[in-house]
């Protein structure tokens, strides 16, 4: 079938709400005006307002009451209407969820979904346009996820839901509206995806491309036209942030040699800088034959007009210049 | 002038010196004129602005200002740019009345170096800090305790003699904002010359103010602040409220909750048809009963200011002297590359493209 990224994950919590009564959708503008990018459209109909639930702007306190309905046995899935908003409720995601189990020594349960779009944004700005993948990443007790297509945003929103941990669900504006071929069994009600697996995308021998989000849709564009340079390129989808997939990294990476992480985030302490470490660390280190690379986003606040935008953004064309390099092909 | 609408002033407990604005208001002929053309000049700007922006000359997030041009307006005439601005996104008109120009406020929006922020900015972020104007900030609420630092830096060498007073404006829906509570106790403690200004325009995006916020009266939101309700439409009426909160801060007493009753004709931003939550009718009766260029206008022509075809002629000239002006934005050069690894630091660094290899800056 074919379905966009916004079709699957509406499908996603209309199908996990119509499940199990625990599930609830809160957040700004996500009920009557169905949702500020309509995600949650027609769920406000169907489920009425106990279910999903018009919250005033006070991130840090409807994202405090999500936990602490997640504490009590409810199922909240928490929309922030963009993740740079949840900066305001950062507390709550860091402190009170991720952390709450292992202070209480395992008595405290907090099953809370935080979602909404995160990272690069068109003609937005500084303020509205950054990936917090890294940031969350860091943070022991979380669970992150950054989906690329339909097909990840199905069965990771639904695994997700249905986790015990708290998850922080990191989606992308630009690819709501983008249109993906998907199995239709996918669509049974059982049907969902591991947390913590990584999904090569496409396989190949001479180099291991490695992104998330909207880096996996480039880097396959990339590795298509590296086909023609004669270098065959794997790419792997991470699906998840943390807990990291790094077995499948490593042993992609002993069988091509080579290395390029690609991310739309900044270079220090980034996602890319974690995965490089973890193959040095790994025994992929001893079977490589160049230095590894990454791609990332420019070292600067987004700026906002669009010629300058466009080149802070990670694009199809830096891939396939810098895998060349890391082939010794340029 | 005698004032057209009144005010509702609410008085904190031990502090019954919080009388509210006079009735009237003193202006020069001159004066109330300015107001007039000031407004027309930005509602021609921010219609001009929304078609471009359908044009795609403007592109990301663009918050217009139509139908709100009497609170800027009005409060400034009662301030100087020794008085400090911050505000949230809806910005461009704020920027004009901080003495910005149209030139820098289309320029940024188009991605030129003339603009305000040298486009790095965008129509969220403008500012203009040599006029004491702070921007321009995106994160819903979070300028409010900015305000609150501004006022404490301008009352740091002498709390009985401030330098001036700081206006935090913000929305209906900023308001439920948690930080903004933090920034009132602290600014009431400390008694900041801060005037915390709520620009109810009745809708946070979608959610209409009975939806958002249990308590409405937002002049109220403080019990410990004194508080003044202004009708927003009402230039006059904004311009003598804001005297009245000025003189009460600069005396060193402590910070005022202003409410604007206002109205934003337009959606919340470009993205927002603005029908879906409220009725084309409603907007309609506010343009036809409330709608602050008409209400001055008649006002002008009731006191023998100026006639009707006067008026006219000052709306033709002063649309045609903004079209000009923004049509000469377009040939403006874009930014140049350099600027992406500027203004980073006090210093220009270099910094890392999306390829390592590739540096921008210096």
């Amino acid at each position: 079938v074919n379905i966009t990224v916004r079709e699957a994950l509406n499908k996603a919590m209309d199908m996990e709400m119509e499940r199990d009564p625990k599930v609830f959708i809160m957040g700004e503008e996500v009920g009557e005006y169905n949702g500020a990018y309509k995600i949650t459209k027609g769920l406000h109909d169907k489920y009425g307002p106990r279910r999903v639930v018009d919250t005033p702007i006070t991130e840090a306190g409807f994202a405090g009451l999500a936990v602490g309905a997640a504490l009590v046995g409810l199922r909240p899935i928490c929309e922030f209407m963009t993740f740079n908003f949840s900066m305001q409720a950062i507390d709550h995601v860091v402190n009170s969820a991720a952390k709450g189990r292992y202070m209480s020594g395992g008595q405290l349960q907090c099953p809370v979904v935080f979602r909404g779009p995160n990272g690069m944004a068109a003609g937005v700005g500084a303020q509205h346009s950054q990936c917090f993948a890294a940031w969350y990443s860091s943070v022991p007790g979380l669970k992150v996820i950054s989906p690329w297509n339909a097909e990840d945003c199905l069965g990771l929103l639904r695994a997700a839901i249905r986790d015990a941990n708290p998850v922080v669900f990191l989606e992308n504006e630009l690819l709501y509206g983008e249109t993906f071929v998907m199995d239709e069994s996918f669509l049974k009600p059982e049907w969902e995806l591991p947390i913590g697996k990584c999904k090569i995308e496409r396989e190949g021998t001479d180099i291991t491309i490695v992104s998330h989000s909207r880096g996996v849709g480039f880097s396959l564009q990339a590795a298509k036209e590296l086909e023609a340079a004669g270098i065959s390129a794997e790419v792997i989808n991470l699906r998840t942030i943390r807990p990291l997939d790094r077995e499948s990294i490593v042993k992609s990476v002993m069988k091509t040699g080579k290395l390029l992480a690609v991310e739309e985030g900044w270079y220090q302490s980034g996602v890319a800088a974690e995965i490089i470490a973890s193959v040095s660390e790994s025994e992929a280190f001893d079977f490589l034959d160049a230095p590894m690379e990454r791609i990332c986003g420019a070292d600067v606040p987004m700026p906002y007009a669009q010629h300058l935008e466009v080149a802070c953004v990670p694009s199809v064309q830096d891939i396939i210049r810098v895998a060349k390099r890391v082939c010794g092909k340029l | 002038l005698k004032l057209q609408s009144t005010f509702k002033v609410h008085t904190p407990e031990g502090m019954p010196e919080f009388t509210g604005p006079n009735d009237f208001t003193e202006v020069t002929v001159d004066q109330i004129k300015r107001f007039h053309t000031d407004m027309v000049r930005i509602r021609r700007m921010e219609t001009k602005a929304s078609q471009m922006y359908t044009q795609k000359k403007i592109r990301g997030f663009c918050h217009l200002y139509i139908g709100q041009e009497a609170v800027c307006v009005g409060m400034e005439s009662s301030l100087t740019f020794k008085d400090a601005i911050i505000t949230a996104y809806r910005d461009h008109a704020w920027h004009l009345t901080r003495g910005g120009t149209i030139t820098e406020v289309i320029a940024e929006m188009q991605g030129k170096a003339a603009g305000c922020s040298k486009g790095k900015g965008g129509s969220m972020h403008m500012y203009k800090a040599a006029n004491n104007f702070y921007g321009g900030n995106g994160i819903v609420g979070a300028q409010c305790p900015v305000g609150a630092g501004i006022a404490f830096g301008l009352a740091y060498e002498d709390p009985k003699a401030p330098k001036g007073v700081c206006l935090s404006l913000y929305g209906d829906g900023a308001a439920n904002q948690g930080q903004l509570f933090e920034a009132m106790n602290m600014a009431s403690l400390w008694k900041l010359p801060v005037i915390f200004v709520c620009e109810n325009n009745q809708f946070a995006m979608g959610t209409s103010v009975k939806r958002g916020s249990a308590q409405q009266v937002f002049y109220k939101r403080s019990d410990y602040i004194p508080g003044l309700w202004v009708d927003g439409m009402d230039v006059l009426a904004c311009r003598e409220g804001m005297r009245y909160a000025k003189e009460w801060c600069m005396a060193g007493n402590g910070p005022v909750c202003m409410e604007m009753q206002t109205y934003r004709y337009m959606g919340h931003s470009m993205s927002d048809p603005g029908t879906s939550y409220r009725t084309r009718d409603e907007v309609q009766k506010v343009k036809e009963e409330r709608d602050c260029i008409s209400k001055l206008s008649s006002r002008l022509i009731a006191e023998g200011i100026s006639t009707e075809a006067e008026l006219k002629t000052v709306e033709k000239e002063t649309n045609k002297e903004v079209d000009k002006e923004i049509a000469a934005v377009e040939a403006l050069p874009p930014t140049p590359f350099e600027e992406i690894g500027r203004d980073i630091f006090d210093v220009p660094i270099t910094v890392r493209a999306c390829d390592h290899t590739i540096v921008y800056g210096q």
